[in-house]
């Protein structure tokens, strides 16, 4: 009997076994089937977004998407080669379901759904690396519209720091960050506005030796400066190295704008578009250019100039990619396929009837210094710092007219009897002479040309007779000399005439310290 | 000999040197040598400012060897000059001739 109770104990455990395993295996080819239902859903899941673009839009979703694609690749060949089970719901969610952060889509919202942006406008955005060399009147609101748009690293480039006669017109600064280094004013400003943005600071002015290194870390450019030396830099360094630039410029009630190198090609490419020097091979005479300082500027006026730079680099980075039907290289919407591109020069004016006005230019030049095939520009001259943009644009010596007899300090100046032996000629402008001027001065403002200025002198009632003392002020010195000269040199009979060294800057440094520094 | 009307207007501060207007509208004639009968050109035409419309005395913020200096652009109904043959391009009746300084300031 034993025997028997023996086998029948083993057939019952047999049995037991059996059970035991198909209800595992039941549990199993549930689990299994629950796994293919996870891993169904998780493709469907991921399907559900791409699913959602264009084909041709795919590749670039999917390498902004890049993390997480690679992830899903190591993930699957794990499975496949029997190292991990199927995927988990949690597995299943960790791979970012949409492209753009949650607070992306809320902050940029109103952008994306603009069909000129959209979500693969907004990604090329994210993905966008764009410099603001000049951190003033331009760069200022040129950087806050892109910080603001989502541009995914923007670079700001200055020496200058902040001075109190900036904050008119340069929106990023403030009066607590006057004397700060502009790029620091700057950044902060743009932090509180869009902290998801990566700033990069270069706390210096562009010099040739720099420049390829700095600009090869940039996809564009905007000249936000304010100089033809800066102007001409910019545009070889663009050229040199493929990056679009977007060029403005103001001055008093004026603006300029121009978008350059694009699309951008190599030197020699006529398909790329026309650089600064395409346009202008010589630079003006370095007397003729005036600054903001010197020729002043409208707040509003180079507010406008600096958004519609922002707005230019909005759309060149969002065009939509092409490749052309050639089968060359890729490049954007901008440019018509098989023409060479032409640039269009938008002039503003404040008091022209309409402000707006557009032109054609022309497209590359043949013999182009920078980017034709005959360049004489290379990457070597610029590293090297063969190139001098200072002596190619002309510098203006400070001006030194007169023999030291002719010219007095303010300080001595001061001194002088004022019983109307002495006469003050002030030749700054009149609106200049409107904001403060000495009593009993006579205001000739001084016309560039010694014969109209003397004419007008005259017509003032100014003889330069009378055994009487002349003296001839202005702001800074400069023009004052050249009508003392103009004096000396042109009237009949000598005159005793003499120029206020430094004008009226001296006058407050070293006299009146209350006279108003504008 | 029949006249020919051409306006300019001059913009980036150019107006400081014609009077400060920014907009003339002059009539110049038809041919620059009478003899030749060589119909009036750009060339012509800025010769023509020079001597009759501009009182500054400073040329040399508007010519250089005969030609708008370096810096300024010359544009003919609104397309860059060297897209209509630069100073050669003959004047037609009623085209309008801009002159623009570029500027600097940022
Ligand atoms: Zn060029």
């Amino acid at each position: 009997m034993n025997g028997f109770s023996g086998t029948d104990h083993q057939v019952h455990n047999l049995k037991q076994q059996i059970a035991a395993t198909e209800t595992q295996l039941h549990s199993l080819k549930l689990q299994l089937q629950q796994a293919e239902q996870q891993a169904e859903a998780a493709r469907h899941l991921s399907e559900a977004y791409q699913g959602g673009f264009p084909a041709e839009w795919m590749d670039e979703t999917l390498v902004a998407l890049q993390q997480d694609v690679t992830r899903d690749i190591a993930q699957k060949v794990r499975q496949e080669g029997g190292f991990e089970g199927a995927p988990s719901v949690r597995d299943a969610a960790q791979p970012r379901r949409w492209p753009l952060e949650k607070h992306e889509y809320k902050r940029y919202g109103r952008q994306l759904i603009m069909p000129e942006v959209g979500l693969h406008g907004q990604l090329r955005l994210k993905n966008a690396r764009v410099l603001i060399v000049g951190v003033g009147g331009l760069g200022c609101p040129a950087a806050a519209y892109l910080a603001g748009a989502g541009v995914g690293t923007l670079g700001l480039m200055d020496g200058d720091t902040v001075e109190e006669s900036n904050l008119h017109r340069q929106i990023a600064h403030s009066t607590a960050r006057v004397d700060m280094n502009k790029t620091q004013s700057a950044m902060e400003y743009l932090q509180s506005l869009n902290p998801h943005v990566n700033y990069n600071r270069h706390e210096f002015h562009l010099t040739p030796q720099k420049a390829i290194q700095i600009f090869e870390q940039y996809d564009l450019v905007l000249d936000c400066t304010d100089h033809p030396t800066s102007r001409y830099l910019i545009s070889d360094a663009c050229i040199l190295t493929g990056k679009t630039l977007v060029s403005a410029s103001a001055l008093k009630t004026e603006g300029q704008l121009i978008v350059l190198n694009n699309p951008p090609r190599p030197p020699g490419d006529a398909l790329g578009g026309p650089c600064y020097r395409c346009i202008f091979p010589k630079p003006p005479p370095a007397e003729s250019v005036l600054s903001c300082g010197e020729g002043g500027i409208l707040g509003p006026v180079v507010g406008v100039m600096g958004v519609l730079q922002a707005l230019e680099a909005i759309k060149v980075l969002t065009a939509r990619a092409q490749r052309p039907a050639n089968g060359g290289d890729w490049s954007t919407n901008g440019a018509t396929s098989e023409a060479a591109p032409k640039a269009t020069l938008l002039m503003f004016s404040t008091y022209n009837t309409p402000q707006f006005r557009s032109v054609r230019l022309r497209s590359r030049r043949a013999d182009c210094a920078a980017c034709s095939a005959q360049s004489t520009i290379s990457r070597q001259s610029l590293t090297s710092g063969s190139l001098d943009y200072v002596a190619f644009c002309g510098a203006t010596a400070p001006i030194n007219l007169l023999p030291p007899a002719s010219r007095v300090t303010a300080t001595d100046f001061s001194r002088l009897p004022r019983d109307g032996s002495n006469v003050l000629i002030d030749v700054r402008d009149e609106t200049q002479y409107a904001i403060c001027a000495l009593r009993g001065s006579v205001n000739v403002p001084w016309t560039g040309s010694a014969d109209t200025w003397l004419e007008r002198a005259l017509a003032s009632g100014l003889s330069f007779g009378g055994g009487r003392q002349h003296f001839v002020m202005c702001r800074f010195g400069n023009d004052s000399q050249l009508a003392a000269k103009a004096v000396m040199e042109r009237t009949q009979t000598p005159v005793a005439v003499k120029d206020v060294k430094g004008g009226f800057k001296s006058w407050r440094d070293e006299v009146d310290p209350s006279w108003p520094d504008y | 000999m029949a006249a020919r009307k051409s306006s300019q207007s001059h913009s980036g501060g150019l107006e400081l040197l014609f009077s400060n207007q920014r907009k003339h509208k002059v009539s110049i004639p038809s041919t620059s040598d009478a003899t030749t009968g060589q119909p009036s050109n750009v060339a012509f035409l800025i010769k023509w400012l020079c001597d009759n419309l501009m009182r500054d005395p400073r040329k040399e913020m508007f010519v250089l060897d005969d030609t708008a200096r370096p810096g300024i652009l010359v544009l003919i109904n609104d397309a860059d000059w060297e897209l209509e043959g630069e100073e050669k391009y003959e004047l037609q009746a009623g085209d309008e001739v801009v002159f623009v300084s570029t500027l600097h300031g940022g």
